[in-house]
């Protein structure tokens, strides 16, 4: 698996890692206890296309939002994550 | 059939070409009392259990490959006992007594080999933390020998002594620990299971679940038609979540691929099995001379049943970190399994909340030590609706009530237990 980074290009696997589910969103404050068991331990556990955050550590250190297939590993698409520096690549 | 010395003597004189299959391969019936999803060790084990230990025949294992063809099949065999935390200590125990009776249990070699399990420790930390595993076994009757470093360098001569920067210290040795022939094992609870009636149905997919107006499961669709069932239970390995989904349940569970290698056939050399606390590197060498070894899983979500390079790298950096020894001596194969990865490194086994559905889910990467007990607990658990004692703890609920099992003190993050 290789994963072109928008901000350093194509690189290889090692220069990043994995953290999960793009699509979890945090409970807010004085969220129910159901919706925080929800959130940190249910999974969809996708066996198609998922959308998940990477961070890449051996590089540009931008955390990235990345759709891939769970079932070949294909990648369809690297995106910025939202927040820091996702703006400027906007071109 | 059974297996004996005249069996065997019988079989070489007319050369080997006499051997009976040693299990049915059945056609599904209409309905059965318990169906089984999932033809590895653990759905193959529970079934065997269901009919010698609480008499339950009328049963059904429905593979949608053959037997063995998941995780069973790909592991690297490695059996221990060596856990720190309630529920977990007891439950692999139980499960290391039934390995030391399986062969006679199941009347089929399944090459238990308790040849000694070491775990090398490389800082004070990790001496005190493997002091007091080895402790906490011993109370719990286990047996768990401390080893300091004159010890290891006599059992394990070959190992590189002179290492900077993790040097080793001493290990904590299992000597009950061990490997099996993960092959033998489907094939002996198989073997067992069908001579007391158990149906074991290949090329059998469940693609959904039948049921009533109350929402109970009466039974599974399935690539070979619609089967009936008193009661289904799950042991699909890596693919829970999948199976789950179709009875509208969510798990918290992750699938994610460890991948495992093996060199060409050597002299035996390794006569153990030997993890390096360091990094993360285990061996051990198989009957046939070759080096079975892992290391971590590759970190993301993956059904693909094969891994990637950086986790080949990492290994192979371990494996000559420990033994440069290895470094001569050839790759022969690398292969990928889909494990659930639960949320805190342990098993599920429970009902779950749709009525007449059972869960055996979320073993990781250490399921196949816990074959025999896995299949004697869910048994009981299909066969008197309530947890075996050794099981209690392994309950689905526990992420809601704050009783995780967490034995490496990770937190909810699947891809570091
Ligand atoms: C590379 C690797 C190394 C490992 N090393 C060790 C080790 O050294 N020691 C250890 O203790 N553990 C080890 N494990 C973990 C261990 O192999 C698993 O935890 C254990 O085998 C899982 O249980 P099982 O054998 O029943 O699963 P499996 O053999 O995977 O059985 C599940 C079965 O369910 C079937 N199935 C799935 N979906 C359906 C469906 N819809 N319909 C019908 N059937 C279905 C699958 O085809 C499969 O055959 C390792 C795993 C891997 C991948
Ligand atoms: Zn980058």
């Amino acid at each position: 698996m290789r994963i072109v980074c928008p901000f350093c290009g194509e690189r290889e696997l090692g220069e990043f890692s994995y953290l999960g589910d793009a699509k979890s969103v945090r409970p807010v404050a004085g969220a129910s206890q159901d919706e925080v068991y929800d959130y940190v331990y249910l999974r969809d556990n996708i066996a198609g296309v998922t959308s998940e955050n990477w961070y890449h550590g051996g590089g540009c250190r931008a955390w990235l939002k990345i759709s891939r297939n769970t079932l070949t590993h294909e990648i369809s698409s690297v995106e910025p994550a939202a927040g820091a520096g996702a703006k400027q690549v906007a071109k | 059939m059974k297996y004996s010395i005249f069996s065997l003597a019988r079989a070489a004189l007319s050369g080997h070409k006499n051997w009976q299959r040693t299990w049915r391969d059945a056609t599904p019936k209409d309905h059965y009392d318990v169906v089984i999803i999932g033809g590895g060790g653990h759905g193959l084990a529970t079934a065997w259990f269901l009919a010698s230990e609480y008499g339950i025949r009328n049963v059904a294992v429905l593979e949608k490959g053959w037997i063995g063809s998941g995780n069973a099949g790909r592991n690297t065999t490695i059996i221990r006992s060596n856990y720190g935390l309630p529920g977990n200590t007891g439950f692999y125990e139980l499960s290391m007594k039934l390995w030391e009776r399986m062969e006679q249990d199941l009347n089929y070699n399944t090459m238990v080999s308790q040849r000694g399990v070491v775990n090398l420790y490389h800082s004070d930390a990790q001496r005190d933390a493997y002091a007091r595993r080895g402790n906490t076994m011993r109370i719990n009757g286990i047996d768990a020998e401390l080893l300091d470093l004159a010890a290891v360098k006599k059992m394990m001569p070959f190992l590189n002594f002179s290492n900077a920067r993790f040097p080793v210290q001493g290990g904590l040795l299992q000597r009950r620990g061990g490997t099996a022939r993960h092959d033998a094992v489907v094939w002996g609870y198989a073997h067992a299971a069908s001579a007391l009636g158990v149906d074991i149905i290949q090329n059998c997919e469940v693609t959904g679940f039948t049921r009533d107006a109350n929402g109970k499961v009466t039974g599974v669709e399935t690539s070979r038609g619609r089967i009936g069932a008193g009661k289904v239970g799950m042991a699909v390995a890596g693919s829970s979540s999948r199976v789950a989904d179709m009875a509208g349940l969510r798990l918290p569970i992750e699938s994610h691929v460890l991948q495992a290698f093996v060199s060409e056939a050597i002299k035996p050399v390794i006569p153990n099995v030997i993890t390096f606390g360091a990094g993360h590197f285990y061996v051990s060498q198989s009957d046939k001379g070759g080096l079975v070894f892992g290391g971590d899983i590759d970190g993301y979500n993956s059904y693909a049943q094969r891994g990637n390079m950086p986790v080949m790298e990492d290994v192979c950096e371990g494996g000559m970190a420990l033994m440069p020894m290895i470094g001569r001596v050839r790759l022969l194969r690398q292969w990928g399994g889909i494990m659930d990865m639960s949320m805190d490194g342990s098993p599920i086994i429970d009902k779950t909340p749709v009525d007449g559905l059972y869960l055996n889910a979320g073993w990781c990467y250490g399921g196949f030590k816990a074959t025999p007990g896995s299949g004697l607990v869910f048994a009981h658990l299909l066969a008197r609706d309530e947890p075996h004692k050794e099981a209690e703890k392994f309950r689905l609920d526990r992420f809601q009530r704050g009783a995780m099992i967490d034995e490496k003190g990770q937190g909810a993050q699947p891809n570091l237990h």
